[in-house]
């Protein structure tokens, strides 16, 4: 008897059957708006205005073009230099943190992280205050203007460096303890042990942070836009050859000159952070450092310093969105807080905060359902696979870049996705896509502490699989599923360069109205407004503590016994 | 063997990872009410068998009968089983009692019926005072018996258990091992176990299924495993096992370098090449010296409470040492030290034969 014959099916569960439309819907969905936009992009590149194809043609145009050349080593330029910056001193925070016995760890940890509740513009704002024309500090700069890459360097290296500490943070944290007990035995020095533990340990750590600090400053649009003065960097091209002069094409061509080395540092990034996966085995020591008295003290002078830096940056925004008339009458006042230029005013605050709920909202919902497809489903692997990839494509693509993809993609009369063009729909998506990867990771992260065969035993127990997910997974994953809504908000609340060409009149944001009261001007509103922006994004953080607080203790009793 | 008493039948069963063949082509019978062992060591496609039973993995070829249906093309919620697997796979988020009456729910039971048959299964497993406890404040052996009462809940009449016991110290794995089978015969429940662990599945199955390479090796029941293994595989798996070349002589006698040793219907012909498998025990120290004695010289000596296990250097077995258990309160004359020569000879009940393929 020989019945099941390879040619024959297996009849599969309604919960296969449901998982396997969902795939194939996320499938439907990242084409919609991540591969066909940037289809869209790439084609819009070796078109001419009147959209016919003349092939590498704009490029060509590109390189004779020596402003336009020059802009990609400015952009390359500032990068370096403030990735190198922001490592060094990233990592001397970060070791303060791991390996010393510094006090108040708690307190630099939070003050650190400060920068990822502004928007990037806050600190070229900030800087303006400090040593623009008019600033307090000026004569620091001994005749330079801030107003190029000396001020792009400093406030990229302000919003950066709670991006490359946290990854430092992470590859310390994992050193092994018992490494320092053998060099300890070899009697080596401090010094010796730092050179030859310390550092080796953490040096995929450091290579992951130079990647993804010069992708954050290569591709960043707010800070060059307000502090580069003459200074042309790619992404300040990009918008001024779209919304300037109206040359798509020649945008859509650096667009992808600014996608390459992008892609390419995402590539690097992604093989370092493998290898250092591998690295620790489940049977190393954590690391416990002893008191060392002049590294600990020089150390926490050191994070003082930087906590001090902190401070004066968001200080001095606040101060500024204060002051009546900079910097000729210094009483305070509110009227900053009027935003009297139509469509820039609170009505792009509330926008912002609505955006910001929604992408939040839907966002933890399709990511979080989406991760558990791809780290659950029996069948179809390689459909799987392909959902994988693609949803770690949009860590690499820079946000102006979608921007600018969705504006091609979705302003086509023919494309049936057009009526949300210009809505509030298209920047919750356009958000949505492109913080999608790292809430992605951390959801799989999260998926993969669950026992494999949870799903097995359901089955078994004739209990369908999406109802075992509302039961147990999603309880279970909660914390993680709070992290990524506020990741999420945040995000959504401070982003400037993924929706740059996206809203709309009735759809203006907050981060975006900064930087055109700023062009307009108005200094002061541009820093009331990004002030708005931290505050709230305090609240919220606040709020969500609270919530998760009261919510966990409820349905994490079982964690905690 | 009745055809009504044949609960599961798997026939030409295959089952390939790619290039990989986990299973190659197993037909076994299972009786109603028997507990049986897949036993053999990692990857012999022990586990890949109980999922294809279980449906969590889907066989490239060949069918499986349960209950005289056949289930190998239905998914896994609609086969009739119960599983407990080795992580246990309790929900960390549910209590005792929600664990045990998860499947429970979702038959639409009433709520009364419900606590009524949870507090019937975990007083069966003695837990009764456990009912609102979370799985993390229960120790091993307690989620163990925690995941027992969910897979048969719903009173499933097949029992699927997925090495159970191997995440359990030795002690507590040794009483469990007792109550898993006090357990089956209360319930008569047919029960598949897979394990490794040869001495768990001497002790606890009516019959074994010895595996490796996604073959079945030989099946039977303890004793016949034990003393009669059909191949060297089997006979170096289960217990202890030094392997000796011969030459066949006789009927009922091989050649043993230069010495003959007798064993009766052995089946092979004479001047054949064989193998001959010596288990530790039966090998007997002597102080005579004679035609049917072998000789070596004590390389190593282990205590190991009972017995002594004694490491020889011997010619029979060339390149290689000699395992020898000896009783400790055995024959007091036949005490010996390191490096001493000894006098050995080999029972025949403890050897058995095989065809030498080398």
């Amino acid at each position: 008897m020989m019945l099941g014959s390879k040619f024959k099916s297996l009849s599969s569960d309604k919960s296969d059957r449901i998982g396997k439309l969902l795939v194939v819907g996320y499938l439907v969905l990242f084409f919609c708006f991540l591969v066909l936009p940037l289809f869209a992009l790439m084609s819009k590149s070796m078109q001419n205005a009147d959209g016919v194809f003349v092939g590498f043609e704009n490029f060509a145009a590109y390189l004779q073009d020596p402003a336009l050349f020059k802009s990609f080593f400015h952009s390359f330029f500032v990068a370096v230099v403030s990735t190198i910056i922001v490592v060094t001193l990233g990592f001397l925070y970060a070791f303060a943190l791991q390996c010393t016995c510094i006090p108040f760890k708690g307190f630099f940890r939070i003050v650190s992280l400060i920068p990822l509740l502004s928007p990037s513009i806050l600190a070229a704002i900030a800087l303006v205050y400090w040593f623009g024309n008019q600033g307090v500090m000026k004569e620091l700069l001994m005749g330079q203007s801030i107003y190029g890459p000396i001020g792009i360097i400093m406030a990229s290296v302000y919003w950066t460096f709670p991006h490359a500490l946290m990854i430092l943070s992470t590859s310390l944290s994992l050193s092994d303890a018992r490494l320092y007990e053998v060099s300890d035995a070899l009697k080596a020095t401090k010094l010796k042990t730092f050179f030859t533990v310390t550092i080796p340990g953490a040096k995929y750590g450091i290579i992951s942070t130079t990647f993804v600090v010069f992708i954050l400053v290569f591709t960043d649009f707010g800070v060059p836009k307000v502090i580069g003065g003459n200074y042309n960097v790619l992404a300040t091209d990009i918008y001024r050859e779209v919304v300037g002069m109206q040359n798509f094409q020649m945008g859509a061509v650096i667009s992808i000159v600014l996608l390459i080395p992008a892609l390419f540092a995402f590539a690097l990034d992604q093989y370092s952070r493998k290898r250092q996966a591998s690295q620790l085995t489940s049977r190393a020591v954590v690391y416990v450092p002893k008191p060392h008295k002049l590294r600990d003290r020089l150390l926490l002078s050191y994070c003082l310093f930087i906590a001090v830096l902190v401070f004066l940056m968001l200080g001095m925004a606040q101060f500024g969105a204060l002051v009546k008339f900079w910097p000729y009458n210094l009483s305070l006042t509110l009227k900053h807080y009027n935003f009297e230029v139509a469509g820039l005013g609170w009505s792009s605050f509330y926008n912002s905060v609505q955006m910001s709920l929604y992408a939040a909202f839907f966002g933890t919902i399709i990511i979080f359902i989406g991760s558990y497809l791809i780290e659950k489903m029996r069948s179809d692997k390689s459909l799987r696979d392909v959902l994988q990839m693609i949803a770690l494509m949009p860590m690499a693509i820079p946000g102006i870049v979608l921007g600018l993809a969705y504006i091609f993609f979705f302003n086509m009369k023919e494309n049936p996705l057009n009526f949300i063009y210009a809505t509030m729909i298209i920047l919750v998506i356009n958000t949505i896509v492109h913080f999608y990867t790292v809430s992605h990771l951390s959801a799989i992260t999260a998926i993969k502490k669950l026992d494999p065969e949870f799903e097995s035993v359901s089955l078994s127990l004739k209990v369908p699989i999406y109802r075992m997910f509302f039961r147990v997974t999603l309880p279970v994953c909660l914390p993680t599923v709070f992290d990524i809504f506020i990741y999420l908000f945040c995000n959504a609340m401070t982003t400037v360069s993924g929706v740059i060409f996206l809203y709309s009149y009735d759809t203006t944001l907050a981060a975006v109205s900064s930087i055109h009261l700023d062009e307009q001007g108005d200094v002061a509103g541009a820093a009331a407004m990004a002030m708005l922006i931290v505050y709230i994004s305090f609240l919220v953080r606040g709020i969500h503590t609270i919530i998760s607080t009261v919510l966990l203790k409820r349905t994490q009793a079982w964690r905690n016994i | 063997m009745d055809i009504q008493s044949q609960y599961l039948i798997i026939e030409n069963l295959n089952k390939n990872f790619g290039a990989f063949q986990a299973l190659a082509n197993i037909s076994i019978e299972i009786n109603e009410g028997e507990f049986v062992c897949f036993l053999g060591p990692s990857g012999c496609g022990k586990t890949t068998l109980l999922r294809c039973i279980a449906g969590l993995e889907v066989q490239t070829s060949g069918s499986i009968i349960q209950n005289r249906e056949l289930i190998s093309d239905l998914p896994t919620s609609q086969r009739d089983f119960g599983i407990v697997f080795q992580s246990y796979a309790l929900f960390p988020n549910l209590s005792c009692f929600e664990n045990i009456a998860y499947g429970l729910q979702s038959l639409r039971w009433a709520r009364k019926d419900i606590n009524q048959r949870v507090e019937e299964l975990l007083s069966l497993i003695g837990l009764s005072e456990h009912t609102a406890k979370y799985p993390s404040q229960l120790s091993g052996g307690e989620q163990q018996r925690i995941a027992l009462a969910r897979a048969i809940a719903t009173s499933p009449n097949l029992l699927l258990l997925d090495e159970p016991l191997s995440a359990l110290d030795a002690k507590v794995r040794v009483h469990l091992r007792q109550e898993l089978k006090n357990f089956h015969r209360r319930l008569g429940l047919t029960t598949i176990m897979v394990t490794h662990d040869q001495e768990e599945a001497l002790s606890i199955a009516d019959r074994i299924f010895v595996m490796d390479g996604g073959r079945i090796m030989q099946s039977g029941t303890p004793e016949e495993i034990y003393l009669n293994p059909k191949n060297p595989f089997v006979a170096n798996f289960i217990g202890m096992t030094n392997f000796i070349d011969g030459k066949v002589s006789s009927s009922d006698s091989i050649k043993i370098s230069e010495k003959h040793i007798t064993i009766d219907g052995h089946g092979f012909q004479k001047g054949e090449k064989v193998r001959l498998a010596a288990r530790p025990e039966g090998i007997q120290f002597t102080t005579k010296k004679n035609k049917k004695t072998f000789q070596g010289k004590v390389k190593d000596i282990e205590f190991l409470g009972s017995f002594l296990r004694i490491y020889l250097e011997t010619p029979i077995i060339p390149n290689r040492l000699m395992i020898a258990d000896k009783p400790m309160f055995g024959n007091a004359d036949t005490s010996f030290e390191i490096g001493d020569s000894v006098n050995f000879t080999m029972s025949s009940d403890f050897l058995n034969v095989y065809k030498c393929d080398h």
